[in-house]
């Protein structure tokens, strides 16, 4: 099994040792990883823009870098999201675009789905307070968790992936799954309201007594990081592939 | 800025009742939370809801036709209205006929959407929005900040204020029963005395020729069934094929608006009141546009429940003015920005694509799909920041190009530490203007790669 590790560009450049721990993390579970190094971006920003007619070239680089694996993983939901919802306009039903497109997995998606729960030890204790940021895209498009709005029954393969942590406490949240209010380049045209509802999300975590916000999209955690650096609050942000890795705090 | 976020930005500068607002909104959300998931086949109502309408929606000329005979054969004249202008000629012509001075109104969008109220008044006809939420903002002369609840941007004491000056109350008496009693007593005089009444449509039943109209103050029914003259006013997409169609709307529809099972108030219009008269018009608007658009084709299916506004983060944190469209929010910004690109381009932007709207729409109009592809739109129609739209170039063409890109990136992380944050947090970098940056690490992922940093 051949699997090519997709590695958002900002990750690339600002988080490398989340990067990291993901390669190890699917390293350890015995598994062939391969790092393409021509990959850059996967064209979220420009598209979510408007702009997608300029992701053109981007998509059909990300095919033909990927397209000969057997599972495609990256530790970020939304340009995951991006892959498989906004690709197609560029490809007319391409077969090695199809085959992408059916491949490709956010890190936890494919432990939870590929790998499976019963198959993990990832042997890592975390006594901490942890609270789990659904982002959207992961949440609502990938449905790595059920939608609050939904009425079906409810499962969340963060949680389940968590849950095999030793000594961890997932608090309850107020709001199950409210927008951080990241949006790529809604961050800055929407600057006010963005930062407010990452003051309210963070809050809504303090309230819970969270040490620890984590999630599955470092883009929305970067932004509240960002917010929490500032007004100095006492959380921590995590992405959750260093939690599984066994990263302390 | 674009004007949405100048407006959100003003709505957010105040932290207290900006908070209040969010909660308030989020309150109704959750007790549409609460009423949906007390019926198992909620999901499946969904679906039935999503089916009726598209197959409905396809097939408008038959059903419109058919509604027109069979309203016709009950008694009631049928209008069609190109346009809003044409829409508000038609009601004036009728209120002329009859020497009517004085107009009541229950809730209508569609009339929001047309102007109808100045419209009238120019031509000296009294106009009374009698809907409570409708009547405080007409007093207060603003539009409604939300379809279903038009004056939840103000707070009890707003209200108390607005009744004193223009209702004669106590200043300073913020109790809701004294207030809404002496809204009521008001209503009731102008109920008593108007010639006409004008109502929204929620649904149009095809088969019977009939519509029906969801309250829950009964309003609509003093309004339609106490003057002699009964106007109702409808977009095209009202229509539904079979009475038996509507059971699955008014189960989703209060649900989904305010979490009540039902509406107070689901009144049949089926006929003029004995010795009156009735009317129809149906208004096109641009709506039919819409049918004629694959990608926006499926927002003619809201049932105008409000649940997409009530769920949006930013609906509950910027306002329903901040749209300054008719109908704010999720659905109002692709029918905004679709309608008119050029005023509203901003709307299809105020929104993180978080998909929280398309879930808990009860007929599952594909509203963030929507707005990405209204976006896209947008951009090709060069309706979007031309400084925006040059950096994306720059971005995309940049990514084409790895190995520039991994450049660029190793000189942006040996810089950026060394520059002393008074250039760093300068005033081009809205981010940081609440944010800190995040911090630039030594490597990036691919150096660590290249250089073996990752088996330690």
């Amino acid at each position: 099994m051949r699997i090519g590790l997709f590695i958002p560009c900002f990750m690339n450049e600002l988080y490398p040792n989340i990067c990291k721990a993901t390669y190890k993390l699917l390293k350890n579970q015995g598994l062939q990883i391969e790092y393409p190094l021509n990959q850059t971006c996967c064209g979220q920003p420009m598209a979510n823009s408007g702009c997608s007619k300029d992701v053109k070239k981007l998509a059909i680089e990300f095919v033909k870098t990927f397209k000969d694996f057997d599972y495609i993983v990256a530790p970020s939901g939304s340009c995951v999201a991006m892959v498989k919802e906004h690709y197609a306009e560029f490809f007319d039903n391409d077969k090695d675009y199809n085959k992408v497109k059916a491949s490709i997995y956010e890190v936890c998606e494919f432990f939870h789905d590929i790998i499976k729960v019963e198959n993990i030890n990832f042997n890592v204790s975390f006594p901490h307070k942890v609270g789990l940021h659904n982002s959207c895209h992961g949440h609502r498009v990938l449905k790595l968790a059920t939608a609050s709005e939904l009425n079906i029954p409810y499962d969340s393969k963060l949680k389940n992936l968590l849950n095999t942590i030793s000594d961890i406490e997932l608090i309850t949240l107020r709001r199950e799954d409210e927008c951080c209010g990241f949006g790529g380049t809604f961050s800055v045209q929407e600057e006010a309201i963005s930062v407010a509802m990452g003051k309210d999300r963070i809050k809504d975590h303090l309230d819970s007594n969270a040490e620890i916000m984590t999630g599955a999209d470092m883009s929305c955690l970067m932004h509240m990081d960002g917010i929490i650096n500032r007004d100095k609050n006492p959380i921590k942000v995590m992405h959750i592939v260093e939690i599984l890795a066994g990263v302390k705090p | 800025m674009s004007s949405h976020s100048v407006n959100a930005s003003k709505f957010v500068a105040n932290d207290e009742r900006m908070h209040w607002h969010d909660q308030a909104l989020w309150f109704v959300r959750e007790k549409r939370d609460k009423a949906s998931k007390s019926i198992p086949e909620w999901e499946q109502l969904r679906e039935f809801a999503n089916q009726i309408k598209t197959h409905t929606m396809a097939n408008l000329d038959t059903y419109l036709l058919q509604f027109e005979e069979n309203a016709t054969k009950k008694g009631i004249k049928v209008h069609f209205a190109f346009d809003a202008l044409e829409h508000n000629q038609i009601v004036a012509k009728i209120l002329k006929e009859h020497n009517v001075t004085k107009l009541v109104k229950s809730k209508s969008m569609l009339t929001e959407e047309c102007h109808l109220n100045p419209y009238l008044e120019n031509l000296g006809i009294e106009v009374i929005d009698t809907d409570l939420g409708e009547r405080i903002v007409q007093l207060r002369n603003e539009p409604p900040s939300h379809i279903v609840l038009p004056a939840i941007h103000l707070k009890k004491s707003d209200v108390s204020d607005t009744f004193h000056e223009h209702l004669g109350t106590e200043q300073g008496n913020y109790d809701p029963t004294y207030l809404t009693r002496a809204a009521r007593g008001a209503l009731r005089e102008d109920f008593l005395t108007a010639q006409a009444g004008l109502t929204g449509v929620n649904f149009a039943i095809a088969q019977t020729g009939g519509v029906v109209v969801c309250t829950n103050e009964g309003n609509a029914d003093m309004g339609a069934s106490v003057p002699k003259l009964h106007i109702a006013s409808m977009g095209i997409e009202k229509i539904i094929p079979r009475l038996e169609d509507l059971s699955v709307f008014t189960r989703l529809l209060a649900r989904s608006a305010t979490g009540q099972p039902i509406t107070s108030y689901t009144s049949h219009f089926h006929a003029p009141v004995e010795g009156g008269e009735m009317h129809i018009i149906i208004v096109d608007n641009n709506r039919s546009q819409f049918l004629a658009s694959e990608k926006n084709k499926k927002a003619l299916n809201c049932i105008r429940c409000g649940a997409c506004m009530n769920t949006c983060p930013v609906y509950r944190r910027s306002g329903g003015h901040s749209y300054e469209y008719v109908i704010p929010g999720p659905i109002g910004s692709i029918l905004g920005s679709k309608k008119e690109p050029e005023k509203h381009n901003s709307l299809p932007f105020a929104c993180t694509l978080c998909g929280s709207c398309t879930n808990v729409c009860p007929v599952k109009i594909d509203l963030d799909s929507q707005l990405y592809s209204l976006r896209q739109d947008l951009a090709n129609a060069n309706l979007i920041d031309p400084k925006k739209k040059m950096a994306m170039k720059v971005t995309a063409w940049l990514m084409s190009k790895p190995a520039l890109f991994d450049f660029v990136g190793k000189m942006a992380r040996k810089i950026i530490p060394k520059l002393p944050n008074s250039i760093l947090y300068n005033k081009a970098n809205v981010w940081g203007k609440q944010r800190d940056l995040p911090k630039m690490p030594p490597k990036s992922f691919k150096e660590m790669f290249k250089d073996g940093e990752l088996d330690d």
